[in-house]
């Protein structure tokens, strides 16, 4: 075999004799039945069936079904890891999902109908015609404080939240703070508490009283939740320890932005620390 | 710079792909036939079938060449492939004592009707490399196939089935009796509908048959060894070829479809006091191919988890049943080679904040 043969056999071929959105059409129904009932009853876990997708669990599985099941021909799509439209995870998933329903894909927030994230909320602020569909690790925000499914079911139905409370109260002792960094719980429409999934505290306010709708998947576990346009979502705060952001010494050293999360680099050079945003697609509208 | 923050990173991820199919073909060994695994790796095929919930040697052989030998990854596959498929029926109950056995062992009676049938196994093998297999030929295995059948009866009698031995025990009145649980009058699906607990019989089994056989043995392990006590013996283990028949659409009439070899344990585990006589209790086990390790896990795991109030990890439903997939468990392991830039980030904002706390408090004091 010589590299030319070689290179003819491993040529990508488009995806030949799937259904539009790779998922069969009762597999789509299901997805978008559960939505139905979490954008219903805001902040609550929906089980649905959550059948294998061709990239591996823990991958975003659970947001591709939703994404899967909603894009329509028609619609703009952004695909976001950890802020950014070019790393690993994000290309996996445009790529696929360009295969199987053949949308057009962006990276301006703005022109997007559809963003499939991972860890983040765009920064700039999205509108009612949008939609935000978050991938989702643990989607039981209690589960620190209790691993039993059969127990965190009990609690969220009875709304006993006191251990969860007193977790917090803990922290606060023994580190003078709540130490939550990431995936910080919140109480959705003054009923359930809701695990976010890993958004940093900077993004959290973004999601109280908003005009997009929040939809969360988390495949592996197989539970759909949704946060309805103008809902309140409140983080679990005390009124003497009160819920903060994270704070940044410097402004992105690319464009200047001082209300934007940032990524701390270490200079391979110097050793130096620089700050740029996490938000790729924000950053790079700002520069042109 | 991380393979996050530059741009470039969709060239890179391509090129990661291609270098993978790269080190498959790159040797000057003649290509693997499909047909070639699905003969001669035929256990890792079976156990590729069972933990990825598919019965399909030829593309089970598939995924394990074109992932070059790892059964994690070969499972997924045919998972995957498998969650596009419609769900057109369900089978009617299998019927075991109409298998076609090639394997059928006790170790609870000596004798037992039927009798012992070793069939293939490793089991008794001496664990000695054959190094006359580094150089293996068409030639030594026509003669070791001739020697095989040489002083065979040709018209031996084959017997068309076997009965059950825990029927034996059942007969006597040493079984605990079938449960009166709730029948269920459709099995729960474990591909349409996602677990909650406590899990129905159906469930169980389910996910229990597609579990990845080294977790399962993990647990189940466990609880032999000591954290649990639950010391069984195999009522009967059998391998063999099982015909599967689904209603007719229409008529409703079974309508043999063909057959499927499987592994069927038996673990016949201590006795019950409760409130009527004391009675030996039984775990089940089965799984797609020959698989004994996981069916003998599977048999003693259901066994376990009927424990009323579990007090080690093996007698919990939900701890085990939560676990032992394979191609969750894998997923979600693998992910944290993703980037976690954005979350360590924000760590890094909750220890330097807790710190500055710490060092404030010292200076006060």
């Amino acid at each position: 075999m010589n590299l030319r043969s070689w290179q003819q056999n491993n040529k990508s071929t488009p995806l030949a004799g799937y259904n539009f959105g790779f998922m069969d059409d009762s597999a789509k129904k299901e997805v978008r039945r559960s939505l139905l009932k979490a954008v219903a009853i805001p902040g609550y876990q929906v089980p649905f069936s959550s059948p294998e997708m061709p990239i591996a669990r823990g991958w975003g599985t659970g947001g591709m079904q939703i994404t899967l099941s909603l894009v329509l021909p028609q619609d703009t799509l952004k695909v976001i890891d950890q802020g950014c439209d070019d790393s690993v995870n994000a290309v996996n998933i445009k790529k696929f999902v360009a295969k199987v329903a053949a949308v057009t894909s962006t990276t301006d927030t703005h022109r997007a109908t559809v963003i499939q994230t991972r860890h983040r909320i765009p920064e700039e602020p999205m509108t009612g015609e949008q939609m935000l569909v978050l991938q989702v690790p643990y989607p039981e925000a209690l589960r620190d404080v209790e691993p039993s499914e059969l127990e965190t079911r009990r609690m969220h139905a009875e709304g006993d939240y006191a251990r969860m409370w007193l977790h917090l109260y803990e922290d606060i002792v023994r580190y003078g703070e709540i130490s939550i960094s990431y995936r910080y719980p919140v109480t959705v429409n003054d009923r359930y508490i809701m695990d976010p999934s890993p958004i940093p505290r900077w993004d959290v306010p973004k999601l109280h009283m908003s005009e997009t709708l929040y939809l969360f998947g988390a495949g592996r576990e197989k539970r759909i939740y949704a946060i309805p346009p103008y809902t309140s979502v409140i983080p679990l705060e005390f009124e003497d320890h009160k819920f903060r952001v994270e704070k940044f010494p410097n402004p992105c050293q690319r464009c200047g932005s001082t209300n934007s999360y940032l990524d701390e680099i270490i200079n391979d050079v110097d050793g130096s620390r620089q700050y740029f945003c996490s938000d790729t697609g924000y950053c790079d509208k700002r520069c042109t | 710079m991380a393979y996050v923050a530059v741009k470039g990173g969709t060239q890179a991820i391509e090129n990661a792909c291609d270098l993978l199919n790269y080190q498959r073909v790159k040797g000057d060994s003649a290509p693997l036939g499909v047909d070639q695994i699905q003969e001669q790796l035929y256990l890792g095929i079976d156990r590729i079938m069972s933990e990825g919930g598919l019965y399909a040697p030829n593309l089970a052989a598939l995924a394990l060449k074109q992932t070059a030998g790892d059964s994690f990854e070969a499972a997924f596959m045919l998972r995957a492939y498998r969650a596009t498929k419609p769900r057109l029926n369900h089978s009617i109950a299998l019927s075991m004592d109409k298998m076609r056995v090639i394997r059928r062992i006790s170790a609870s009676f000596k004798d037992i009707p039927g009798g012992q049938i070793l069939g293939s196994t490793s089991d008794y093998t001496l664990r000695l490399l054959d190094f006359d297999l580094l150089e293996d030929s068409t030639a030594r295995r026509q003669a070791f196939r001739e020697k095989i059948f040489k002083d065979l009866d040709p018209d031996l009698e084959l017997p068309n089935s076997f009965p059950k031995v825990v029927e034996i025990l059942r007969r006597e009145g040493l079984l605990i009796e079938k449960p009166e649980r709730r029948k269920e009058s459709e099995p729960f699906d474990i591909t349409r509908r996602s677990l909650t607990y406590p899990a129905p019989r159906s469930a169980s089994m389910q996910s229990l048959a597609r579990g990845e056989t080294g977790g399962m043995l993990t647990l189940a392990y466990s609880s032999m060894r000591g954290y649990g006590n639950v010391h069984p013996t195999i009522g009967e283990l059998r391998v063999g070829y099982v015909p599967l028949e689904v209603p007719h659409p229409e008529t409703g009439e079974p309508y043999l479809i063909g057959e499927i070899k499987v592994t069927e344990a038996e673990a016949v585990a201590q006795y019950t006091g409760g409130d009527g006589p004391a009675k030996f209790t039984l775990g089940y086990g089965l799984c797609f191919g020959q698989n004994e390790l996981k069916a003998i896990s599977m048999a003693l795991l259901d066994r376990t988890i009927q424990a009323e109030e579990g007090k080690t990890p093996a007698e919990d439903q939900e701890y085990v049943l939560s676990h032992i997939d394979g191609i969750e468990a894998m997923g979600f392991c693998n992910h944290w080679k993703l980037p976690h830039y954005v979350d360590f980030q924000s760590d890094l904002d909750r220890l330097r904040r807790t710190q500055s706390l710490e060092k404030q408090q010292e200076q006060e004091q």
